[in-house]
């Protein structure tokens, strides 16, 4: 993969401290060489590609950046690269399969739970989590769980409907391939 | 945005981590959930030389009673973990009641609680519920373990007394000797925002009258606000609607808020009265029936 330092002039190659670490991504394992304050968010934009997780208001605040990490959600613009360290990330890019869109996804698409999309992988990585801890949440539990996620576009009402629709979509393939 | 540049360590034990941060001098900080310091950071209000990460010590992410119902949270229980638990909802109503308002719930999953107490903001949510439980901090470093009041832990903002090769290791809530009931409420413009004011109440009942209590304050003064009279006032008596109108009363003078973009003072200080009255007034604040017949 691609190794991104930070270009500090005039010093000298080998002096920036650096770090190895090990993690998986999406499912594939990666190595990465970091230096200690790279964040998080920034190895899997600049160093993994993987830009579809948003850089939204960089203070902790909008949850654009979401990520899950091992299975919770977390603001990877608020966690160092190297404490990903033997972690397993989830970003937007794992949702879908090769020619399948994630039920989430579908939802944001069914019940037009996107305008501007900026926030929407955020979105859609928490409510991920939600539903994989609560299979069948009320509007107020999906409000709750998005609460650390900000939308300037949509009001949020489309956002809350969209993953009700996915958790809909999501427990209907549960239970048919439950009784095949 | 970039923190500045430091060392990173990431030690497998306490005594490792200490030995880092007797070594380190003064500007290391100890990372644990990073939803204070990394943003701090980043904005280069604080610019450690060294970074101890605990979070790959083990056996810090607990939250247990002891035999005798003393609660102990360690350095890496995150609030989520607290939110989820079973035990303190049905021991700890007032950390019960606190646990889903820290923050914002991806916060919440990394956060922990030890490092609010630690971070000492004076608008930090736990102090207050820590500081009306009467509970403590433990710390470690070279020279042992000391135990800690919260009262005496935050000596200003950001500041508390540990030296800079102690680690907060765990918090500690005293067991209750009576019923124990409270709560924490916290008004505040949007999720995630701090408190505009936060009160939290914790209180003792047996035979029908108070037998403890405690109130802080968030959000209205430089620091965390004990209001002892307050509490103060409610002990040797059963709970009435005179005695929680003197209590909120004295809250309200307790505290010392600042007219600012959250609220004026006066609005704030009305707050403190409401919510002082509310938490007195829940179902379980007065003395419980069949705890009653059983005394």
């Amino acid at each position: 993969m691609t190794i991104v330092y930070e270009d500090h002039e005039g010093q000298a190659e080998g002096t920036v401290p650096v770090r190895r670490i090990r993690f998986t991504v999406n499912g594939e394992k990666k190595i990465a060489e970091v230096e200690p304050r790279l964040l998080l968010a920034h190895l899997i934009r600049r160093g993994l590609g993987l830009t579809g997780t948003h850089m939204g208001c960089d203070t902790t605040n909008c949850g654009a950046c979401t990520v899950l990490v091992d299975g919770r959600p977390v603001k990877s613009c608020t966690m160092l690269a190297v404490q990903a360290d033997g972690h397993e990330i989830s970003t937007v890019e794992g949702l879908a399969s090769a020619s399948e869109l994630h039920p989430l996804q579908e939802g944001f698409k069914e019940e037009h739970g996107l305008q501007c999309g900026f926030c929407t992988p955020g979105m859609m990585m928490a409510a991920k989590a939600l539903l994989a801890e609560n299979p069948d949440p009320t509007e107020e539990d999906v409000r709750w769980a998005l609460s650390g996620n900000l939308c300037r576009c949509t009001g949020y009402q489309n956002i809350v409907k969209s993953v009700l629709w996915a958790a809909a979509k999501l427990r209907g393939a549960g239970s048919e391939s439950g009784e095949a | 945005m970039y923190p500045s540049r430091f060392r990173y360590e990431a030690p497998r034990s306490l005594d490792e981590a200490i030995g880092l941060l007797h070594d380190g001098g003064d500007y290391a900080k100890v990372l644990a959930g990073g939803q204070s310091l990394v943003p701090l950071m980043k904005l280069r209000f604080a610019s450690p030389q060294l970074v101890v990460d605990i979070n790959h010590v083990p056996g810090l992410a607990y939250h247990r009673a002891d035999p005798d119902g003393t609660l102990r949270i360690g350095a890496l229980c995150r609030h989520a973990d607290l939110e989820r638990s079973s035990l303190l909802r049905a021991t700890q109503p007032t950390m019960a009641s606190a646990a889903p308002l820290i923050a914002d719930p991806i916060v919440r999953n990394r956060g922990t609680l030890v490092g609010s107490l630690c971070h000492a903001d004076p608008q930090g949510d736990w102090a207050s519920v820590v500081l009306a439980l009467g509970g403590s901090v433990v710390a470690r470093g070279p020279r042992g373990t000391r135990t800690i009041p919260l009262a005496g832990f935050v000596t200003g903002p950001f500041e508390n007394v540990l030296d800079p090769d102690e680690i907060a290791v765990e918090a500690v809530i005293p067991a209750a000797q009576g019923a124990r009931s409270g709560g924490y409420l916290k008004l505040e413009r949007r999720v995630g925002d701090f408190a505009t004011v936060g009160v939290a109440v914790a209180i003792e009942t047996s035979g029908g009258s108070v037998t403890r209590a405690g109130i802080a304050l968030t959000g209205v003064g430089g620091s965390t606000i004990g209001a002892t009279e307050a509490a103060q006032s409610l002990i040797g008596r059963p709970l009435t609607a005179e005695s929680i109108e003197t209590a909120a009363e004295l809250a309200a003078q307790a505290a010392r808020p600042r007219t600012d973009h959250r609220g004026s003072a006066e609005y704030k200080r009305h707050m403190v009265r409401t919510f002082v009255q509310r938490l007195l007034s829940r179902p379980g604040a007065a003395p419980d029936e069949a705890q009653e017949r059983a005394a």
